[in-house]
């Protein structure tokens, strides 16, 4: 297995299905009376988040302490990063108290790829700048497997602010590595002009897209990354692309919809349409911990890389 | 159905120590002295360790159903994050499926699996089912024992005793999965 998660395009097609087949057991895992198992003791995790995000923080918080993995939670605020630590500061006092991985979320896409250069310890990048959100991918891939049976086939839409999104850039790599096509949908502004080397096609209106999915993949309206103007408002917004009832009859019967969370309920996607059985957002939640204890038992479980070891192990 | 040796015997040949029928009588003996210390089948479960001492507690839950009639629950226990040799290989162990649709507790658990080696697979087994619930008993059935214990562990219903060196290697196929029934000894490691 490999050493770092920086990129979905650090894994090969097969480490996919690996890793969605040990999140299974996992599942598994989370059904019962105690759900935690040994196999991570004795290891360090530290959650490294230099962006807010509650979620994704304790969504590996549970991940790893159900693997029984001690866990360190340093968060910018209020910490040494505050008065001014660097980066690499950081990172070589983790590496000096001994971190078995860092997962890192940061504004600046790249950082998690520079912060393995300076640490031994496995790196898994939890969202940095509009680069990657790999994670995220997987477990969608993994909620889109349990209802479909394969990934491989499936047509899904991404609707919304592709552009700021790293949501979006590694769930198309991800499909397009899994055989499914993947099709990116919002106003031109908000579609990065890249966007057709991803492996997906694109179209900037959502109506004749949704009769043709098996997946409605709603992106979250990033109101803080929203200095400029990329549309004119909220309620246009909504009107063109927000998920509502009536686009969700044009939907297939067995199309199901699915968000990263936040959400912002009545921009992208109606209230009432987020509690609908067919969206998906809290399953996606739930299989989060379970995707996030497989990568962390898949790439700490192996064997120990000894103190003042090289960062590759491979 | 594979004709000759099955697959998977790395080099050496392999002698049988035990051919479909002495594991079909082996499992109905078993399964008789199961009852016999249960005294019947009440508040029986059987859970089998992944891979083939699940078909092995199949195999048993259908022998108790022929003699007594009653249907015994059957779980299989994938051991893997449970074991002490984690952080020692070079790679993560592969992971099987759990699936144990009962509650273990106050049950009279009867763990199965096809060999009883260094102990170590039971001890994770023990460990793994008392975070299911707390079991009222627990009791070891193995097809095999080939001794060489490292940990105070011993089986309570047992196939056969064959005494073995360190150095062969003890291979338990299965109808379900290898196509054909045998206990072969051979040479290598495990």
């Amino acid at each position: 297995m490999i050493k770092h998660l920086l990129s979905v395009n650090d894994l090969t097609r097969e480490d996919v299905v690996r890793i969605l087949d040990t999140a299974e057991s996992f599942r598994e895992v989370g059904t019962r009376v105690i759900k935690k198992v040994p196999a991570l003791r004795g290891r360090t995790v530290v959650n490294l988040f230099y962006e807010d995000s509650t979620r994704t923080r304790i969504s590996f918080e549970l991940a790893a302490k159900r693997l029984s993995a001690d866990v360190i939670n340093f968060s910018t605020s209020g910490s040494s990063v505050a008065k001014g630590e660097s980066l690499k500061d950081t990172a070589l006092t983790l590496q000096a108290m001994g971190a078995d991985a860092i997962v890192i979320r940061h504004s600046s896409s790249g950082s998690p790829a520079t912060l393995t250069r300076w640490v031994s310890a496995s790196v898994l990048n939890a969202g940095d700048g509009t680069h990657e959100h790999p994670t995220q991918a997987l477990l969608d891939l993994y909620t889109m497997r349990e209802r479909f049976g394969q990934v491989d086939g499936l047509k899904v839409a991404i609707v919304g602010d592709v552009l700021h999104s790293r949501v979006a850039r590694s769930l198309t790599f991800a499909l397009s590595k899994m055989g499914a096509e993947a099709t990116l949908v919002g106003p031109p502004t908000l579609i990065p002009p890249d966007a057709p080397a991803w492996g997906a096609t694109v179209s900037h209106e959502l109506d004749p897209v949704l009769p043709k999915v098996n997946v409605c993949y709603v992106l979250r309206v990033q109101r803080e990354r929203q200095r400029r103007q990329f549309f004119p408002s909220v309620r246009e917004y909504a009107r063109f692309y927000g998920l509502s009832r009536e686009r969700v009859a044009m939907l297939p019967e067995e199309a199901m919809i699915m968000h990263p969370g936040p959400m912002n309920r009545g921009v992208e996607i109606a209230s009432d349409v987020a509690d609908l059985p067919r969206s998906v957002i809290t399953e996606q939640v739930t299989n989060g911990i379970a995707v996030r204890m497989s990568l962390l038992y898949l790439m700490l479980a192996g064997e120990r890389v000894p103190e003042g070891g090289g960062a590759h192990a491979a | 159905m594979t004709g000759g040796h099955p697959a998977g015997t790395a080099g050496g040949r392999e002698t049988r120590l035990m051919d479909e029928t002495e594991i079909r009588r082996a499992t109905t003996r078993i399964a008789h002295e199961i009852l016999e210390r249960n005294k019947g089948p009440g508040d029986l479960v059987l859970v089998g360790i992944a891979a083939r001492g699940d078909d092995l507690a199949r195999r048993l839950a259908a022998e108790i159903r022929r003699i007594e009639g009653a249907d015994v629950p059957v779980g299989v226990l994938d051991i893997t994050f449970y074991r002490d040799d984690i952080g020692l290989r070079a790679d993560a162990p592969e992971v099987h499926e759990t699936r144990i649709g009962f509650d273990v507790a106050g049950k009279t658990v009867v763990v199965v699996d096809d060999v009883l080696y260094t102990g170590r697979t039971v001890r994770a087994a023990m460990d793994e089912l008392v975070d299911f619930g707390r079991p009222r008993a627990m009791h070891l059935a193995v097809l095999v024992d080939r001794g060489h214990r490292e940990l105070p562990i011993r089986a309570d219903f047992v196939g056969k005793n064959v005494p073995t060196r360190a150095d062969e290697r003890v291979r338990v196929a299965l109808r379900e999965v290898d196509g054909e029934d045998a206990v072969l000894l051979g040479e290598g490691p495990r």
